[in-house]
């Protein structure tokens, strides 16, 4: 056996067990599951594209893709920016940045379940935020937030809370790879903060952005817990996200139209990815 | 001036983002009775609007004296929530690791399209595989125990992604140097690998832990038993006589986390960036 042929066994000693687990719990499933998105519901028929039809031309699916979309087109420049530009202020400042990076890290740590009860007394018709405005003199007419249009904005708010801290330490390592020399050149030759950040940072900080884009996309998916613990399998409208209708599926067990649904997310998600990585690497 | 702006502002992100944690460490401590009276407004649809305070007027070990003797159901969701994560933690690192060890350090064929399929794997969000692990779980016989939780867990590929990246960093020059001396390959990956990779195992091991201690979907569809549950999914039922109480099991329910949290934010931070950093 050659040398090079030895070594390549070895990796895959190192990497087969693990791979095989893949295989089995991920891999071979989805193919069937891609199998069963042309397969009819009822009696095993090939159902060509139907499924697909059923899934694309559903009122309730249409109404979960155009909320899912708008929540990541709405969430993911806000928390990009925000987390952003705390990452350059905390670059700059020196004392306390452990203890500010704690408190931006804090609600990674917090289990969604613990956050509902605090989200009821929060946007509860009677609740916190209700009683603030009242005492500024806002009439809130006793609004439910979370039975409103708010509900989007509750939601949204939740996202960022959570995933700020994230964000902003990603941020701060792809900013602490610029070297300070460019900086000190750009401030002799006159150059302000202004023009620092986007003639340096931005620039210098496009692959890390690459990452970080794809990372908050993923994540937007999870915000899924909250809005499930705290508004169920029905929820306003306003967040009736992908999410709960793939829930909603799989408890009816509409095997069918959950396949369908499956491959067309995998889809999305697999084109997103790569449409990233390309727009990136050129 | 300038630099009290930015502190300001600072401060102001780091309240608004650390408040829960005050909120529910105050409520441990505050007595059903003050607790009932600030949020009557929204348990029993009263007028008035809830209130708050985050200094208890009277405070109290009541609840917590409450939770450790008298609630074996959240005592039993507590230790199904250990096991879940002490197994998948144990199970990422025996098969993670190696796996991650072995796209680092090795060139082989087909390495990019493995190393692309766990990136793919990573990303999509649990309803798209849903369906199927529930069906290959079905067919193994796994259903409705810890194990269908545990095992797609341990296979999950980001922890693998984040050790990848670290073991990455290891100079090439280090291995091939034991390699003159006559190391074997295993012994390269535990005398060299694990010990110069250890800051990036305990990234990935953090933020594992993290995100099995709050899992919510994947116990909710695999397992129908309630006593099989995990903590993540005690879900308090409040109402006017047990407020205090659910607070508090709310409050314990985090403590695990936060202490994880704290002990490893270095690493976490490590971690964080390292899936940042360029290969």
């Amino acid at each position: 056996m050659s040398k090079k042929r030895k070594r390549e066994m070895a990796a895959w000693l190192f990497i087969l067990p693990d791979f095989a687990g893949v295989v089995v719990f991920y891999l071979i499933p989805f193919a069937d599951v891609v199998r069963r998105s042309f397969i009819k519901a009822a009696g095993n028929g090939f159902a060509g594209l139907g499924n697909y039809k059923q899934v694309v031309t559903n009122e309730a699916f249409k109404l979960a893709v155009f909320n899912t979309l708008r929540f990541v087109l709405v969430c993911l420049p806000l928390l990009l920016g925000l987390s952003l530009g705390i990452a350059s202020l905390l670059q700059k400042q020196k004392a306390g940045r452990e203890i500010f990076k704690s408190a931006y890290l804090a609600p990674l740590a917090i289990p969604a379940a613990s956050i509902v009860l605090l989200w009821q007394l929060l946007f509860d018709s009677h609740g916190m935020i209700n009683g603030i405005l009242s005492f500024f003199h806002i009439n809130t007419m006793g609004k439910d937030w979370m039975n409103t249009n708010a509900a989007f904005g509750v939601l949204v708010f939740s996202y960022i809370w959570k995933n700020l801290g994230y964000d902003v330490v990603l941020w701060m390592a792809g900013l602490s790879g610029i070297s300070k020399n460019i900086y000190e050149a750009a401030a002799v030759d006159g150059a302000g903060e202004w023009k620092c950040f986007i003639y340096i940072t931005l620039p210098n900080i496009r692959q890390a952005a690459f990452t970080i884009v794809i990372i908050s996309f993923l994540n937007s998916f999870k915000v899924f817990r909250e809005a499930y613990l705290v508004a169920g399998s029905y929820p306003h409208e306003s967040i009736y996200l992908m999410q709960h209708i793939f829930n909603n599926w799989f408890s009816s067990l509409s095997v069918d139209k959950m396949a369908a649904g499956s491959v067309l997310l995998c889809i999305v998600v697999t084109v997103f990815v790569l449409f990233l990585q390309h727009s990136w690497e050129e | 001036m300038k630099q009290a702006a930015r502190i300001l502002i600072l401060a102001l992100f780091a309240i608004v983002a650390a408040s829960p944690v005050i909120f529910l460490l105050a409520g441990t401590f505050t007595g059903s009775s003050e607790i009932t009276g600030n949020i009557s407004a929204v348990l029993a649809k009263e007028d008035g609007y809830a209130r708050w305070n985050f200094i208890p007027q009277y405070p109290t070990m009541q609840n917590i004296v409450e939770l450790l003797l008298d609630a074996p159901e959240f005592f039993q969701m507590f230790w199904n929530s250990i096991k879940i994560v002490l197994f998948t933690i144990a199970g990422q690192l025996l098969f993670g690791m190696a796996a991650a060890w072995g796209m680092a350090c090795y060139n082989f064929r087909g390495k990019k399209y493995i190393y692309m399929l766990y990136i793919i794997m990573m990303m999509m969000p649990f309803q798209v595989t849903m369906l199927s692990e529930y069906l290959v779980l079905d067919k193994l016989k796994l259903l409705d125990t810890s194990a269908a939780v545990i095992l797609p867990g341990i296979f999950s590929t980001f922890p693998v992604f984040i050790m990848y990246r670290f073991f990455c960093g290891i100079p090439e020059s280090i291995i091939e140097a034991a390699k003159i001396d006559g190391a074997s390959e295993i012994q390269i990956f535990l005398r060299i690998g694990i010990p110069l990779g250890s800051s990036g195992i305990i990234s990935a091991v953090v933020l594992s832990f993290l995100e099995c201690w709050n899992m919510i979907e994947q116990p909710v569809t695999f397992l129908e038993s309630k006593n099989l549950w995990p903590l993540s999914l005690f879900l308090p039922e409040v109402n006017e006589n047990n407020a205090g109480f659910s607070l508090c099991a709310s409050f314990a329910a985090l403590l695990p986390a936060v202490f994880v949290f704290l002990a490893g934010q270095d690493y976490l931070e490590q971690g964080i960036s390292a899936s940042a950093s360029k290969e």
